[in-house]
This record gives structure tokens, C-alpha cells and sequence, in this order.
């Protein structure tokens, strides 16, 4: 018996016994979907967080008070307190570093924005007039806070806020109420939506003395330095630990994140988040394998009279194990097919109705489910077929 | 042609053992129109399993064409059924999922012959037995005449030089039985060895040589001229 005869007489039989099959490649689809989707979704989701961490700033070091040894992973952030400060005059000093292109110190805090008689609760950032390129904020309308530490009650605005308060005019110019002291509008953020946290579309930027006036406190809540390259990272933050002992009277109490370390980890945790999910998927497939051997070894047992007639007219052992053999890789191979291009409209569909979660399935995800779907199936078939093959003509004959 | 020497089968029930051939010494030439006689359980069934490779003697030789066949391998076996020896069962024994012309193809796929050879050898053999028009019905769309008719084109398709015939009218009636028989002794006419298992008489005494079997030994194996 030819390979094609093979697979095209395993093929009519397949087609045949349609809900059977039917069944069958719908249990390895499903499976194979399922790979598909979850890697999907936990590889978007690690892609989401890199571009957030990504899109926050580029060879960006983040200076905080305290040490994450005593404070925990987020120090000063959860405590609140640390034993000293981090200050203005620390944020200047790492300006001066060599490998520093520019600084951004940052408070933050909330205050009441009154204007034109409306009145709400925003969140309030202190910093300079670097935070806009450190951050890779863009400014739609008007000039950002004025170099060096603001001497001018400036105020730049987040998108929906000018719109919010300035529906009918221009927001550049318009005085506004910000806690108990008054700001010029001189600048109004492009909208950029959520990043880290917090709806840059719904912030304040003032200057930091005037945060730092208005919170009433001399200490930041963080230093973003942003290294000249990034081979100067590591030097940076050596240079950074190194100032600031110097400066805390020869105490190393401050922590600094590199972006690159931060990347680093979420992408680790995540890509063995998306491994696990994929790792549970795949349970499913196994389980798919099962039900082609069980549905496989009822076939053998229904077809046995057909076995022994085909061993009359000539079928060898071989003949007939390929026969099922063949059965079970076109089950798999239309199951996994189908599986796959189920993953990719699932996958689709998350896109749709997550339009910020890059889910797509990685390559590596998808070839593996379909070789796995197609491994679990072909090995479930072994027993069958092998069985099948074993069958003696006479009794196989026999059975009605 | 077919030389059965010394050839033994035995079965067990539990401890029991049951002889369903005994010694048998069988020579059938070619062209030869046998039938086989007996009650149930006598051996003829075992016979025909052996003469046509689906089971294997105890003991004794088994020549086929002059040559020993017993000892070969299973896929020697296999290409001897497949080129030589034609099924016909009483129960017809046709796929179900399958058409007539596709079970009447079976054969020919096994043996490796490409599609456009086969097409023909398939469109001749459902002419000579009258099954054209019913070339792509599945065997529960057709009569128990035309079924039979479907197993004894599939059994001859592939020209085989032996017909073995297990009880081949026991499922028709007494003259759709009569037209199939004319079918079979048609091939056996054109130089077809035909051995027929019955255990109805009348059918049996069609035969050139009628073999009479009990308790797996060969009672009686009587010749005569029925032309």
C-alpha cells in the first residue's frame, strides 16, 4: 500500500465518521487554542509592561530615599519615612555627575484645581523642566515649566483637565487655583493616557519649589536621572551611590532602579508567567491525547470485522497500523490546524477588547502547540493501531 | 495445485483440546470445483481458514503452486492472499462507509496499483457483474444479491488463481443463491480453482469433486462429471 493510498484511505475514513472526528479535532483545537490564547495573553501582558517601564524614559535611573535592604522592594514609596531625605541639593548634585545628561526631582502629592467654577481634586507633580524629556512626555499646546528651579507660578496642565476646565477656550494664559495659590496656565500635555500608575492626562506639573512650598516639605519623593548612554548606566548609578554617601555623612541610604534592571525582572517574571500558563494549557492537549486513544481503541474495537477482512484480501500488520496510524495524524494535524487558527481569532479578539494588550501568540507558542498536539496525538494512536495490527484475521472475521 | 500433506489444527477449550483438522492429505489441481460438506464443527471452516492463509497448521505442509508456504512470513502470507486466493463470505463482509466501486477497489489499493490502472480495473469488474449503475451506492443501499455480487467482483479483481467460498448463498435466498453460484462457477470455468464451504446439500452436489468432512478428517471425496 502506497504513503498516499495510506493517507488518502485514512482520510475517507476519517471524513466518514464525521461527529467522531468531529469530536476529536474539536478536543485538540481547543487545546491547541488554549496555548495559543494563554500565550497570548501572557506574553501581551509582559509586552505591555516593558513598553509602559520602556515608555517611561530611555537609560532612566530612579533615585529613592532609603534602602531596599531595609525598606523592601519599594522603599520610602510604602513607609513613607526613611532616615534622611532626599533633597534638592542631592538632586543638583547628580546633575553634575559625568554620566548624567539630566535630572528631574519629583514630588507628589494632591491639591484642589479651581478655574472658571469648576473645582476637583487632581494629582499634583513637582519637578523641573527636564521631567518632560526624561519622561518622553510630549506638550500639546504652550511652553513647559522655565529651566532651572520655576520662580514663575507656572502650571502645565494634562490634557483632560484643559479640556475639562477650558472646554470653549484656549487653556494657555488662563489663570488657575491650585491648592491656595495661583498658577498661569503655560503649557497644556499631548494626551498620553495611563503610564505607571497614574492617568498622565489627569496630572498637574508645577515647579518643585512650589510643590515642595505647597506640601510642605523639603524632601523628594524620587530623583529620575537619565544616564548619557547606555554603557553609562552602571557608572551612573555607582556615581549616584557614591554622591550621595558622601553627602548622608558616608551612609548608603538611598536606593536607585535602573530601568534596564526593572525591564529585566518584570520580563523574566512574566515570560515564566506566560511558560506556566502555556505549561497549563498544554494539560489540556494531553487530555485531548487521551480521548484520541480511547476513541481510537472503541474504533478498532467496532472495526474489527474490517480489520480481518482487510488481512483477507492481503493487508499486512504494517498495512493496517498505518491505516490508524494515519487516522490519528489527520485528527491531529486538522485538529491543531484548526486549534491554531481558533488561537489566532481568540487572540484577536483580546486585541479588540484590549486594544492597549499587544496579545500576540509568540511564534515559539504556536509551533509548539501544534507539534505537541500533533506528538500527543500520534502517540495516543500507537496503541490502537498496534492493536489493530495484532488482531487475528480468523476471530476479526469472526465478530459481527 | 494446492497440496495439503499431513496438516493438523488444534483448538482448546480450557483444558480440552478440540481437533478440527486431523491429519488431513488434500490435493486440489487447477480449475478445480470443490465443495467442502459437513455439520458445524466438522473442520471445513478451519480447512478454508488454512488453504487461505488466515490461520496456520499445528503440523503438516501446506504447497501452494509447488511451493511450501506454511513457514513464510507474515507479509509473504499477506502478498500470496492479496495476488492469489479471493475471499467470499457468506456475510459479505463489505465496508460499510465505502461504495461499491471503492470496496470493490480495496484490493488493488493494498497492492500499491496506481489510481488510474485501478479506475479501469474497477469500471470492468462492476460491468462484468452487472453493478455500473450502483457503482457509487454504500452496501446498505444494495440488495443481498448485489452485495455478494460487490464481494465476489472484489474477491476477482485482483485475478486470483483460488476462490474460497464460505457458505457464499447462506445469507441469500434460494434464487439470487442460484444466480451467485453461476457467477462463481462462471470464474471457475474460465480456469479459477473455486472451493466452496456449505453445508446445504444441493449446492454442494454443483461441484465437480465434493468433500465430505467430520470431526476434522475427510470422510469422503467423491469426483463426478457434471457437464
Amino acid at each position: 500500500m502506497t504513503l498516499t493510498d495510506t493517507l488518502q484511505t485514512s482520510f475517507k475514513t476519517v471524513v466518514s465518521y464525521r461527529i467522531r472526528s468531529l469530536l476529536i479535532i474539536l478536543a485538540m483545537a481547543l487545546g491547541v487554542a488554549a496555548v495559543v490564547v494563554l500565550t497570548a495573553l501572557g506574553d501581551g501582558a509582559r509586552r505591555y509592561v516593558i513598553n509602559q517601564f520602556s515608555s517611561i524614559g530611555t537609560n532612566l535611573l530612579i533615585v529613592l530615599p532609603g534602602r531596599a535592604e531595609t525598606a523592601g522592594a519599594f522603599p520610602g514609596a510604602i513607609l513613607g519615612q526613611t532616615p534622611r531625605d532626599l533633597t534638592l541639593k542631592d538632586a543638583q548634585l547628580l546633575g553634575r555627575l559625568p554620566q548624567v545628561r539630566r535630572y528631574a526631582p519629583l514630588n507628589v502629592g494632591a491639591a484642589e484645581l479651581s478655574a472658571a467654577n469648576r473645582l476637583r481634586e487632581v494629582t499634583v507633580l513637582g519637578s523641573n523642566a527636564n521631567l518632560i524629556p526624561i519622561r518622553h512626555m510630549k506638550l500639546a499646546q504652550g511652553s513647559f515649566l522655565a529651566h532651572g528651579f520655576g520662580h514663575s507660578a507656572q502650571i502645565v496642565l494634562g490634557a483632560k483637565l484643559a479640556n475639562d476646565f477650558f472646554p470653549r477656550s484656549q487653556a494657555i494664559g488662563q489663570r488657575v487655583r491650585l491648592g491656595d495659590k495661583r498658577f498661569l496656565v503655560s503649557g497644556v500635555l499631548a494626551a498620553q493616557g495611563e503610564a505607571m500608575g497614574y492617568n498622565t492626562d489627569e496630572i498637574v506639573i508645577i515647579p518643585i519649589d512650589y510643590a515642595q512650598a505647597m506640601f510642605n516639605t523639603t524632601s523628594l519623593f524620587r530623583i529620575l536621572v537619565e544616564a548619557k548612554s547606555h554603557s553609562e548606566i552602571d557608572p551612573a548609578k555607582q556615581g549616584i551611590l557614591a554622591v550621595l554617601k558622601q553627602s548622608h555623612d558616608g551612609e548608603e541610604d538611598i536606593t536607585v532602579i535602573t530601568q534596564d534592571a526593572i525591564l529585566t525582572t518584570f520580563d523574566r517574571i512574566l515570560q515564566a508567567l506566560t511558560l506556566a500558563v502555556a505549561g497549563i494549557a498544554a494539560i489540556s492537549l494531553i487530555v485531548a491525547g487521551i480521548l484520541v486513544m480511547n476513541v481510537m481503541l472503541v474504533a478498532v474495537s467496532q472495526r474489527t470485522a474490517e480489520i480481518g477482512l482487510l488481512k483477507a484480501i492481503g493487508a499486512t500488520s504494517t498495512d493496517i497500523r498505518r491505516l490508524f496510524f494515519a487516522e490519528a495524524v489527520w485528527l491531529s494535524l486538522v485538529g491543531a490546524m484548526l486549534g491554531f487558527l481558533l488561537g489566532q481569532f481568540g487572540s484577536l479578539l483580546l486585541r479588540l477588547i484590549y486594544p492597549q494588550l499587544p496579545a500576540w501568540a509568540p511564534a515559539w507558542a504556536s509551533i509548539a502547540g501544534i507539534i505537541v498536539a500533533l506528538a500527543t496525538g500520534i502517540l495516543a494512536s500507537l496503541l490502537p493501531a498496534s492493536r489493530a495490527a495484532r488482531l487475528d484475521a480468523v476471530k476479526a472475521l469472526g465478530k459481527k | 495445485m494446492i497440496r495439503l500433506t499431513a496438516i493438523s489444527r488444534t483448538f482448546y477449550m480450557g483444558d480440552q483440546a478440540v481437533y478440527a483438522l486431523n491429519d488431513i492429505n488434500l490435493h486440489i489441481a487447477s480449475g478445480e470445483y470443490v465443495s467442502v460438506m459437513g455439520p458445524s464443527g466438522s473442520g471445513k471452516s478451519t480447512l478454508l481458514n488454512i488453504i487461505g492463509l488466515l490461520d496456520k497448521p499445528d503440523s503438516g505442509l501446506y504447497e501452494l503452486d509447488n511451493k511450501p508456504i506454511t513457514d513464510l512470513s507474515e507479509t509473504e502470507q499477506a502478498q500470496i492472499r492479496r495476488e492469489k486466493i479471493g475471499f467470499v463470505f457468506q456475510s459479505f463482509h463489505l465496508v460499510p462507509r465505502l461504495t461499491a466501486a471503492e470496496n470493490i477497489e480495496l484490493p488493488l489499493i493494498l497492492s500499491g496499483m496506481p489510481p488510474a490502472q485501478r479506475q479501469i480495473r474497477v469500471n470492468d469488474a462492476l460491468q462484468a457483474f452487472e453493478l455500473t449503475p450502483r457503482a457509487q451506492h454504500r452496501p446498505a443501499e444494495l440488495s443481498g444479491g448485489q452485495r455478494q455480487r460487490v464481494a465476489i467482483a472484489r474477491a476477482t479483481i485482483m485475478q486470483p488463481s483460488v476462490i474460497l467460498a464460505d457458505e457464499p448463498t447462506g445469507n441469500l435466498d434460494h434464487q439470487i443463491g442460484a444466480e451467485v453460484m453461476l457467477l462463481l462457477e462462471n470464474l471457475c470455468k474460465t480456469g479459477t480453482t473455486l472451493i466452496v464451504v456449505t453445508h446445504d446439500r444441493e449446492l454442494g452436489a454443483r461441484a465437480h469433486r465434493q468433500i465430505a468432512m467430520r470431526d476434522g478428517k475427510i470422510l469422503t471425496d467423491h469426483t463426478h462429471d457434471t457437464d
